[in-house]
Formats: structure tokens, C-alpha cells, sequence
């Protein structure tokens, strides 16, 4: 039994000790930083998916040029340090060459260049994700719906495309989540997002295990829900056969 | 006799629907079809028999080019096969084909497997195609199972509505490439049915089966194949019942005798 008294300054001194050990982290926008990296992963996963999957259409498409493209984009992009490329749209693309995408500021300007450096890398993984859902279709599937009259275009789109995105769910998951954690690459070129601004807290305060832990925490918030999710999601849609 | 000869002047009548012209093919080094020539006329029912390897398969697939050939020629209703197209594409609608494995579109439902051709291919509105589709699903027995998944149907209801979504792109002919050898056997029987049905209603049809039931009773004439060629054509009675070619007695007496 303790007396009221007591309890009280029990409370007071975890609030005091809690002020202390998170003080640092006043004049830091946490939220603002992690939505930034939200937005980058969010931007450059749609823009991704789409020629990721106009990629994986060229790599099994009848036209050999097509499919020479294809594959030489995946075995080139894919081995291509993802910093460099990153980089490569600041210094190559905006610095030497001009290209502003449209944006007058430099905050806008590097946001939407790191964007493109992760859409151009990350697609060549959602290719093989998809190629190798798209494996998993029996031929069958696909000479069936060519023997109804179906062009290749249809083929793909109305019988293999939605078969193999089923079963390629949680390949895709993969490619997220190393997505969400690369978009700390972005920083590379000033783009503020959560690993700018650990940067910038280690430099100043003098909490370094801390800092890195909540940012890290910060990223396991956003991936380990994405996983869980799209796992079930792959288990809910997978093709009964 | 004089029975032949007149179904002979019917077929020229009617017109020839599908004609082989010294088909060659090879697998690397395996010649699968050698010198193959062959007419089916409108309203024909041919039934391929052979052993297997024979490239009675091989054969049924390359009347719509889901195999090319190397040499020879291949017209359906006087068109000559065209290459990979929108051409082809439209060829095929004309040609139904039902596959060992049924081959059903695994992420639709039966009722859309029926539709998805009628709406992408020949342009009919949903409500139409619906229609059709229920109807097709109807007279094969399965339209009870229109709302299911391919997966949850057993193989003799699988291979019904296969032949359902072949039936409502209205096709010219139908190929069957050994319909019932991936069926339990008291699956067998519901889709002979169906396909002798069809033979009734005066479907041109070209059926590679081991069924020799079902070639007895449904065929206009049985073609033998054996190394990738035609050994032997004959109308079902007389060649069953007299064969001319060692190779057709011999495959006949391994087969007829259980």
C-alpha cells in the first residue's frame, strides 16, 4: 500500500523521464518525413506496376524486337545499383540535360526524379515477378483462348494477365517491401524523407541508437503490415485448379 | 454400296469444308506428320484413330494452327490458313476445338467462360451472350453449374461446358482432341452423348478418340493413322469389321478384344 503522495511523484517522474529520453525529438517533423516516403513509395509502386507489366507483356509477346527490348532492360536495370541510377536523374537527366519533369521548385523537381529512378529500377523486378506468375498458367489456358478467336492482346489480357497477377501476389509483395526501403536512396539526391532526416537528427542530437531504432521501427510500421496484408490477399485470389 | 455413293454426292454438294494438302510437320528430328492429305466434307463426322504417337494429335491441332506445319497446304471453307494475325484469330472463331484437358478459363465462372468469346470476339452485348450461353449450358446438361468455378465441376462437366463455349462461337467445324481421355470412366458416356448429338444435328466435326464406340456409331468414316501418316480410310463398318492394312488389323486386334 502506497500513499497517494507517493504514486504521484512516481507519475511525474515517468512523464520527466520521458520528456528527457524523447526531447530530441521536438523540431522534428517524424510524420512529415515518413509521408514523404509514403509518397515515394506509393507513386513509384503504380508507376511500377504498369510497365513492370507492360514489360513482362513484351518478354512473352511474339515480337522479337519486343522481346529482345524486354530482356535487355531487365538484365541491364536490375544489375545497375539503384544509387546510380538515382544519381543518374539528378545529375544526368536534370543537370546535364535539362529535364525538370515539369516542376519549378528543386524539392518538387528531385521528388518527381527520384520517383522515375524507382519506377525505372523496380520495374524490371515487378517483370519477373509477373513472367514468373505468368508461368504458373498452364498452356492450355492460353491455347484455349487463342482457339476462341481471342487476338494476343486479349490472350494475355483476359486469360493470362489475371491468372498470373493472382498467383504472383505475394512476389509482388516482396518487390514492395524492398521498395518502401528503397526509397531512402532518394536521399541521395535531397529528397526529405526518413532517412534525411535520421541523418540530420544523428548529426545533431546525441541519441544515435534511438533514432535509428524509431526510424527503423518507422519502416517496419509501413512493411510489415504490406506483407501480412498481400499474403492473405495471395492465399484469398490464388486460381483453383 | 450404293449407300456410299450417294453420301459421296451429298458431300459434293454440300462442299468440301476442310482440306489437307501434303501436310509435313517435324518435331526436330521426328517427322510427326508425312505427306498428310485429307478432306472433310460439310456435315462430316471423321474420326481419327491411331496409336499413340501416331500424330493424330499433332494432326487435329494444326487444322487451327495451334501447331504450324513445315509444308503442304491447309484450307478451311476455301481460305487458305493465314499466318499469325487478326486474320488467324478470326479463322479460329470459325473453328471450335475441345481439348483433352478441357483447358476451362480457371478464373471465371462457367456462365462466363461460355460468354467471355460471344462478347470479345463476336461482338455481342452481354444480355445476348448471356442468353445464348445459358441456353448452350442447357442443352449440354450443365446449366445447373452455370454460377460455379471450372474447378468446382467434375471432368464430364468440365469437358460439357468446353463444348458449350467451342458451340456458341457458332463454329464451321469442331476438333476434338481425345475429349474423353482425361475422364473416370462413367464420365466418359455424358460427353459422348453430347457429342453424338451433335454429330445428329449435322455438326462437321473431326474427332481424334480412342472411343471406337463412339466411332462406330457417330462416324461418316474412320481415318487411321500410325507413324504419322494415314494408313487407312474406311467407313466405320468396314473398317472395323474388315480391315485392309496389316497395321490397322494389328492395332484393331489389340484393342477390340477385352
Amino acid at each position: 500500500m502506497r500513499r497517494p503522495a507517493e504514486r504521484r511523484t512516481r507519475v511525474s517522474l515517468y512523464a520527466e523521464a520521458r520528456e528527457i529520453v524523447f526531447d530530441f525529438l521536438e523540431g522534428y517533423d517524424l510524420l512529415g518525413a515518413f509521408w514523404t516516403t509514403v509518397q515515394l513509395a506509393a507513386l513509384s509502386a503504380v508507376g511500377s506496376l504498369v510497365w513492370g507489366t507492360l514489360l513482362a507483356a513484351m518478354r512473352v509477346g511474339p515480337v522479337p524486337l519486343m522481346r529482345g527490348f524486354g530482356t535487355a532492360y531487365v538484365n541491364i536495370v536490375r544489375n545497375i545499383p539503384l544509387t546510380v541510377i538515382i544519381l543518374f536523374t539528378s545529375l544526368g537527366l536534370n543537370q546535364t540535360l535539362g529535364v525538370s519533369l515539369g516542376a519549378d521548385d528543386v524539392e518538387t523537381i528531385n521528388f518527381r526524379l527520384a520517383v522515375l529512378g524507382l519506377i525505372f529500377y523496380t520495374s524490371s523486378f515487378v517483370c519477373e515477378a509477373l513472367r514468373s506468375g505468368i508461368n504458373t498458367v498452364p498452356v492450355g489456358q492460353a491455347e484455349a483462348a487463342r482457339a476462341i478467336g481471342l487476338n494476343f492482346n486479349q490472350v494475355l489480357g483476359l486469360v493470362v494477365l489475371p491468372q498470373a497477377f493472382r498467383s504472383s501476389v505475394v512476389p509482388l509483395a516482396n518487390v514492395l517491401i524492398a521498395l518502401i526501403k528503397n526509397t531512402t536512396v532518394a536521399a541521395a539526391i535531397g529528397v526529405a524523407e526518413a532517412a534525411v532526416l535520421m541523418k540530420e537528427m544523428i548529426e545533431n542530437e546525441a541519441q544515435l541508437l534511438l533514432i535509428s531504432a524509431i526510424i527503423a521501427f518507422g519502416f517496419v510500421v509501413l512493411t510489415l503490415p504490406t506483407g501480412l496484408i498481400l499474403g492473405w490477399v495471395g492465399k484469398k485470389v490464388a486460381v483453383k485448379r | 454400296m450404293t449407300e456410299v455413293s450417294v453420301a459421296k454426292q451429298d458431300m459434293a454438294a454440300t462442299g468440301e469444308l476442310v482440306v489437307l494438302k501434303s501436310v509435313n510437320k517435324h518435331f526436330g528430328a521426328l517427322h510427326v506428320l508425312q505427306d498428310i492429305d485429307m478432306t472433310i466434307a460439310r456435315g462430316e463426322v471423321v474420326v481419327v484413330i491411331g496409336p499413340s504417337g501416331s500424330g493424330k494429335s499433332t494432326l487435329c491441332r494444326t487444322i487451327n494452327r495451334l501447331e504450324t506445319i513445315d509444308s503442304g497446304a491447309i484450307t478451311i471453307d476455301g481460305k487458305p490458313l493465314p499466318a499469325e494475325g487478326k486474320e488467324l484469330a478470326r479463322l479460329r472463331a470459325d473453328v471450335g476445338m475441345v481439348f483433352q484437358s478441357f483447358n476451362l478459363f480457371a478464373h471465371k465462372t462457367v456462365l462466363e467462360n461460355v460468354m467471355l468469346g460471344q462478347i470479345k470476339v463476336r461482338k455481342k452485348d452481354k444480355k445476348a451472350a448471356e442468353e445464348r450461353a445459358r441456353a448452350l449450358l442447357d442443352r449440354v446438361g450443365v446449366g445447373a453449374q452455370a454460377d460455379k468455378y471450372p474447378a468446382q465441376l467434375s471432368g464430364g462437366q468440365q469437358q460439357r461446358v468446353a463444348i458449350a463455349r467451342a458451340l456458341a462461337m457458332e463454329p464451321k467445324v469442331m476438333l476434338f482432341d481425345e475429349p474423353t481421355s482425361a475422364l473416370d470412366p462413367e464420365m466418359i458416356n455424358e460427353v459422348l452423348e453430347v457429342m453424338q448429338q451433335l454429330a445428329r444435328d449435322g455438326m462437321t466435326m473431326i474427332v481424334v478418340t480412342h472411343e471406337m464406340g463412339f466411332a462406330r456409331s457417330a462416324a461418316n468414316r474412320v481415318v487411321f493413322m500410325a507413324d504419322g501418316r494415314i494408313v487407312e480410310e474406311a467407313a466405320p463398318d468396314q473398317f472395323f469389321s474388315n480391315p485392309r492394312s496389316d497395321r490397322a488389323k494389328d492395332f484393331l486386334s489389340k484393342i477390340l478384344h477385352h
